[in-house]
């Protein structure tokens, strides 16, 4: 039996009921069994209907991927799990706010990039910005990256949020 | 009309009712007294009072595993709840259908580090299929028939219920019913047809099949044991099941070739390493049956039917994997065969059970006795020779005792075995035989113990006593924990670590000294009269059979080594472990 190794990065979206603990139970299954948590996001999404939507990122091979939505299928409280790396085209985005202190040139060159990037910014002092940046996650880690020596001294970010591309509902 | 007003404590009550619980195993405390109040006030329920909150929970599995229904568990806060934590575990290693109620401290105090508080539902989260805080009265009776169905659609399992003490005293009025269409949770019974289709050609095709069966043979009821036989008959091929499946098949049939794995038969495991096409019904590929994974089943197109998608691929890649009941699919399996009329390859089949039985001539269970000392194997085939023919329950603890009683007293019923298979857990049988017992008062109920196991839940002796229940605690004393010792010898040099099992109790006299009866046996022409003497006796026996101290339990797979890489008992110089075994457990 060959087993096929390769690891493989899948954004899984997740709707459960919005009932206590059922973030634990989610974040419980990925430590209790080892799988990986690139990021995870959670809030509720329909307030009539007590749902909340998690976007969880992880990485494993072929067999663990599986493994993991079936995993988290069979949680009570999941009503539906779905893979937006396979089942369908998605899109993918994350919001970062980035902090960056600096004078002078750094603090002009800083400036420039940001609007390449089509950061805005939404803080600011005689030597400081905050920038706020949306994009795939690879966007916002070259923008973080760029921002390193030009005087970046606090990053938070919101981790990924994905939806289906076309007319379907999840 | 306005419904009449209840309080939380007399919800649960009537919640229990109507669910058509009869029986609840428990202990009380602080947080849970409204409870117990409102069973005082009542009769339609009766509390099975145990000595130790493990107790309980393997008490009611051993109540849910002899009659099908989910067994029910009442204990309170804080060390009430961690008591029943390695049931908990247990059941859901075992999927066994239980419906736990723990007490919680009052709602206000909830996160003060109150008496007796332990966040019970944060740990018994990963020990359970779901769990609970009822925070108001109003929530309750929904959660309990919510709780019911959980546990015991789709794969069973064990749920809490943590209930504060405020919300036991709540006023409110019952509405909830106990048939309810659940938000998100609606596992399918029925399996893909167009997959069971393919699954019926690979079966018809096959030139060296294998039926492998598991705990979810016996989950699905016994329509499911009834349709596996029709289906097995009807192909004539050969059958091995998992030490959870015992039973769904009969022991007595030819078609047997007796349980697969790490002690399994060298007919049954070589039978899985050489087939052509694996039907796997409701088992799990555990590892204690795979062995070696990359060395299991090399040859075979693999087909699995289990109600938990999870199970699917999860430790082998299958061919065909059928998410569904098992009886579901069984029955549809059995409707496609016949309606092709389809008919196995009768050369390749003879062929195959030609293999078979070169394989089963090898006699892999056989031991040899003596004038001088019992051997543990002979205890209890004895003991399965001379109960046969009644209605026999039979628990075990965990051990080389378990395996020889897996591989020694066979069943022809579901329903009638019950052991710790996935957790291993010592002390699990003579709380399972209470349950059984409960549930079957006539029957006769035996756990068959280790001396060292029965010491680790001894106290339920006194339970035992209490409610008159008959139970046989047949004791095969080496006076080692056999097993470990086994492994000691061969992989870690006869070193002996804190394995032989000092200082132990006279058992006669401990049994005397619970108000059971004590029976010893220590030569083998003592064994057949004190046997019919332990059946014959009324209320709870413990029996004392000292048996020959290094015996080991053989056949055996070592850890790390393939199907085909047996040891036999006759033959233990082929005993290695490579190093990686070594790692494994």
């Amino acid at each position: 039996m060959k087993k096929d190794e390769t690891i493989e990065r899948h954004t899984i979206s997740v709707l459960v009921d919005n009932e206590a603990g059922v973030l634990a139970r989610v974040i419980g299954l990925f430590s209790g069994r080892g799988y990986n948590i690139e990021s995870l996001t959670v809030a509720e999404v329909d307030q009539a209907e007590h749902t909340s939507r998690i976007t969880v990122v992880t990485s494993g091979t072929p067999m663990v991927i599986e493994q993991i939505k079936a995993q988290l299928d069979r949680l009570v409280p999941v009503h539906r799990v779905m893979d937006l790396t396979v089942e369908a085209k998605a899109v993918e985005r994350e919001m970062a706010l980035v902090k960056v202190a600096g004078t002078g040139e750094k603090r002009v060159e800083a400036l420039r990039l940001s609007d390449a990037f089509r950061a805005r910014v939404i803080d600011t002092t005689h030597s400081s910005f905050i920038f706020e940046v949306t994009g795939a996650p690879d966007k916002i880690d070259a923008f973080i990256g760029l921002m390193r020596p030009l005087g970046l001294v606090d990053v938070s970010r919101t981790g990924v949020v994905a939806i289906a591309r076309g007319p379907e509902a999840m | 009309m306005a419904a009449q007003e209840l309080t939380g404590a007399e919800i649960v009550i009537k919640a229990l009712v109507d669910q058509g619980v009869d029986t609840i195993f428990g202990y009380p405390g602080g947080a849970v007294l409204p409870i117990y109040d409102a069973l005082f006030q009542q009769n339609k329920i009766r509390h099975i009072l145990v000595r130790h909150e493990q107790g309980a929970v393997h008490a009611a599995e051993g109540y849910a595993r002899s009659t099908g229904k989910p067994g029910v568990v009442l204990v309170t806060s804080g060390p009430g709840a961690t008591n029943a934590i390695t049931g908990l575990t247990d059941a859901l290693m075992d999927s066994i259908p239980i419906v736990c109620l723990t007490g919680q401290v009052a709602t206000h105090l909830i996160g003060s580090d109150a008496f007796q508080e332990a966040d019970t539902v944060g740990i018994t989260r990963h020990c359970t299929k779901h769990n609970w805080l009822v925070r108001s009265a109003p929530e309750l009776a929904r959660v309990m028939h919510e709780a019911f169905y959980v546990a015991t659609h789709g794969r069973p399992g064990p749920v809490v219920i943590d209930i504060p003490k405020d919300v036991q005293f709540e006023k409110t009025e019952y509405t909830a019913s106990p048939h309810i269409t659940h938000r998100t949770y609606r596992p399918r019974l029925k399996g893909d047809i167009e997959k069971i289709r393919e699954a019926v050609d690979l079966i018809a095709n096959a030139k060296k099949p294998m039926f492998y069966t598991g705990g979810g043979v016996i989950n699905s009821g016994t329509v499911a044991s009834q349709l596996l036989r029709e289906l097995v008959r009807l192909t004539g091929y050969p059958i091995t099941s998992t030490l959870m499946g015992l039973g769904a098949y009969p022991a007595s049939d030819k078609q047997w070739l007796g349980m697969l794995g790490m002690h399994g038969t060298y007919e049954a495991n070589n039978a899985m390493h050489d087939c052509d096409v694996l039907i796997n019904i409701g088992a799990r590929f555990d590892d204690r049956v795979t062995g070696r994974l990359e060395a299991f089943s090399p040859h075979s197109k693999k087909i699995h039917v289990d109600i938990d998608a999870s199970s699917i691929n999860k430790n082998v890649r299958v061919d065909v994997g059928i998410i569904g009941d098992c009886a579901h699919v069984l029955e549809d399996m059995l409707r496609i065969w016949k309606s092709k009329a389809r008919r196995p390859d009768k050369a390749a089949l003879a062929d195959w059970w030609k293999q078979i039985d070169i394989w089963r001539d090898r006699k892999s269970l056989s031991y040899k006795t003596n004038d001088d000392i019992i051997k543990p194997q002979q205890a209890i085939q004895r003991l399965y020779e001379m109960t046969k023919g009644r209605e026999v329950y039979v628990t075990t603890e965990v051990g080389q005792h378990q395996m020889w009683a897996a591989q020694h007293f066979h069943f022809d019923e579901p329903n009638r075995w019950m052991t710790s298979g996935g957790l291993g857990t010592m002390g699990y049988g003579m709380p399972a035989a209470i349950g059984a017992q409960i549930a079957h008062p006539d029957a006769l109920v035996i756990d068959i113990a280790g001396e060292a196991s029965i010491l680790m839940n001894m106290q339920e002796l006194s339970t035992a006593v209490q409610f008159m229940l008959p139970v046989k605690i047949f004791i095969l004393n080496n006076e080692y924990m056999g097993m470990v010792r086994q492994w000691q010898q061969l992989l870690h040099g006869g070193r002996y670590s804190h394995s032989y099992s000092d200082s132990l109790p006279d058992f006669v006299k401990l049994a005397e000294a619970y108000g059971a009866t004590g029976i010893r046996a220590e030569k083998p022409s003592e064994l057949d009269a004190a046997i019919k003497k332990m059946i014959e006796t009324p209320g709870p026996v413990m029996f004392d059979c000292r048996v020959d101290q290094l015996e080991n339990c053989y056949p055996m797979i070592p850890s790390g080594a393939a199907h085909n890489e047996m040891i036999l008992g006759d033959d233990p110089d082929g005993a290695s472990v490579s190093e990686e075994g070594k790692m494994l457990v």
